[in-house]
């Protein structure tokens, strides 16, 4: 079953379009890369999905989820270096989306707090400080506070940018271990050759074009150019 | 002791520890997230609006008060939006205003009531000033500012922490941050009358940058933020009677001593 189907979707930024007639889609439990190079306008679709306020046109629908329900993993902010907050604290704020008030958690969003920070293997940090932690360690935890607001699709920013090499083939396992247990991923990254690989679809975004489809397709289409 | 209560007997120190607490709990709560959130020039701008507001007040006729508060609440609206427009670097914009504010304060001033002690307790605070209307707005600002933070805390810290996320993932991010803006307007200018237009940006500052010396978590930031405000102020305020000092210099100058004490405290845990 299709969660997601895009379809016509033209994007603006400053009235200059970005891209132009895309089109995809993500089944349940999929595994999506969104490559291109810079400027394609990956990030631009990315906010387009979340519903920043980017100018666009065609039809984005979401099936079983709105649009909130995107477990989002931006890529981290200048400010969050010195800032005093818990790993707690930043794994909860994913559930902050809900209710007209907010002045605490209940206790089933505690206990799914828990089990995700089981789940990514960050629970012994629980109480430690977010400035204190490694890269590595700290995209672990927004990656726990993004599946805490997930329902059934998480979309990934760069995950692995920043990272050294064994802090990112660990966060590579764990985002294949969170799509093992039915949550679809989309990822956006410009390691075209490790997206081929991680990947079950390929959306490539170039100047005035786009490729979307499996990723052995993928490979082959980009043969052919060549 | 006989101290204390023969200043707790006079109607006037007793509005100013009122004012002043309730000054001190909300300055440091909204100074906890302007601190984090890179703003902290902004109390030191909007007070100098405010200051320049109240001086064109007065040469009118009309309530300062009064009259600075819309202003001051349109000025923070100004220069909140200034920083999301990267086109102008909202730090030079903060001064720009700052500046251009109190030099029009000054400027109207001059040429009308003279810088009479009006004007200068406005620059500098005066706690002998403040009236039963200053009490009141101060009070009501003061519960407003507690209650929304306590009422809506997961998502104020959400949003300090993460904006575009807390967005996402559906938190009312414009809607908080207009609260701010008109909470850390009002604040300022009531904090002008105690505190003086030259030494608000202090107790926003001051307690946020203390606690966070020996806090980890954002929860403990804000509690002792809110504690240490508290008691620097007191302390201040009993200083000043003591010494017959101004009130708002030495508030900021316990404040100071506070941010000291913390900072030693946080060094010897780290060793």
């Amino acid at each position: 079953m299709n969660i997601i189907e895009v379809k016509n979707l033209s994007a603006f930024y400053e009235n200059r379009m970005v891209f132009e007639n895309v089109e995809f889609t993500v089944t349940e439990g999929d595994y999506l890369c969104i490559v291109g190079e810079n400027g394609s306008g990956k990030t631009t679709l990315m906010k387009t999905l979340l519903g920043f306020d980017i100018k666009h046109t065609g039809t984005i629908k979401f099936n079983g989820f709105t649009k909130r329900e995107i477990g989002w993993l931006p890529q981290k902010t200048q400010h969050q270096k010195d800032f005093p907050a818990s790993i707690n604290e930043v794994v909860m704020s994913g559930f902050a989306g809900g209710g007209f008030f907010g002045a605490r958690y209940n206790k089933a969003q505690k206990e799914q707090a828990n089990q995700n920070m089981k789940l990514l293997d960050i629970e012994s940090l629980a109480e430690k400080s977010f400035s204190e932690l490694s890269g590595g360690q700290q995209q672990k935890v927004l990656l726990c506070r993004a599946l805490c607001a997930a329902k059934k699709v998480l979309l990934l920013d760069e995950p692995v940018t920043g990272l050294d090499q064994s802090s990112a083939e660990e966060m590579y396992a764990l985002i294949k271990k969170l799509n093992k247990s039915g949550i679809a991923i989309i990822m956006i990254s410009h390691d075209i050759s490790r997206a081929v690989s991680e990947a079950e679809h390929i959306l490539s975004l170039s100047d005035n074009s786009f490729f979307f489809g499996t990723d052995s397709e993928y490979i082959q289409h980009t043969k052919e150019d060549i | 002791m006989e101290f204390i209560t023969q200043i707790f007997s006079y109607p006037f120190a007793r509005r100013a520890i009122i004012v002043g607490l309730l000054l001190s709990v909300s300055a440091a709560l909204l100074g906890v997230n302007l601190v984090l959130k890179r703003f902290s020039m902004l109390g030191d701008g909007l007070s100098h609006v405010s200051f320049g507001a109240a001086a064109v007040g007065l040469a009118l006729g009309v309530a300062p008060l009064g009259f600075s508060i819309p202003i001051v609440i349109v000025a923070a609206f100004l220069l909140l939006r200034l920083k999301q427009n990267s086109k102008i670097n909202g730090d030079a914009a903060t001064a720009i205003v700052s500046s251009s504010a109190l030099a029009v304060g000054i400027t109207v001033a001059t040429l009308t009531t003279g810088m009479n002690t009006d004007i200068s307790n406005y620059m500098f605070g005066s706690i002998l000033a403040l009236g039963k209307s200053e009490v009141i707005i101060a009070a009501v600002c003061g519960a407003l500012i507690i209650a929304v933070y306590i009422l809506f805390y997961q998502k104020i810290f959400t949003t300090a922490f993460d904006e575009d996320f807390a967005a996402v993932t559906g938190v009312k991010v414009k809607w908080y941050s207009s609260i701010n803006a008109i909470l850390t307007a009002v604040t300022v200018v009531i904090g002008m009358r105690v505190m003086g237009a030259l030494l608000i940006s202090s107790i926003i500052t001051f307690p946020a940058l203390s606690s966070m010396r020996i806090c980890k978590h954002y929860k403990c930031t804000v509690i002792v933020a809110a504690v240490v405000s508290v008691i620097s102020f007191l302390t201040g305020l009993l200083l000043s009677f003591a010494f017959d000092i101004p009130a708002g210099a030495a508030v900021v100058l316990t404040n100071l001593a506070a941010f000291l004490i913390l900072s030693l405290i946080g060094k010897v845990k780290q060793i």
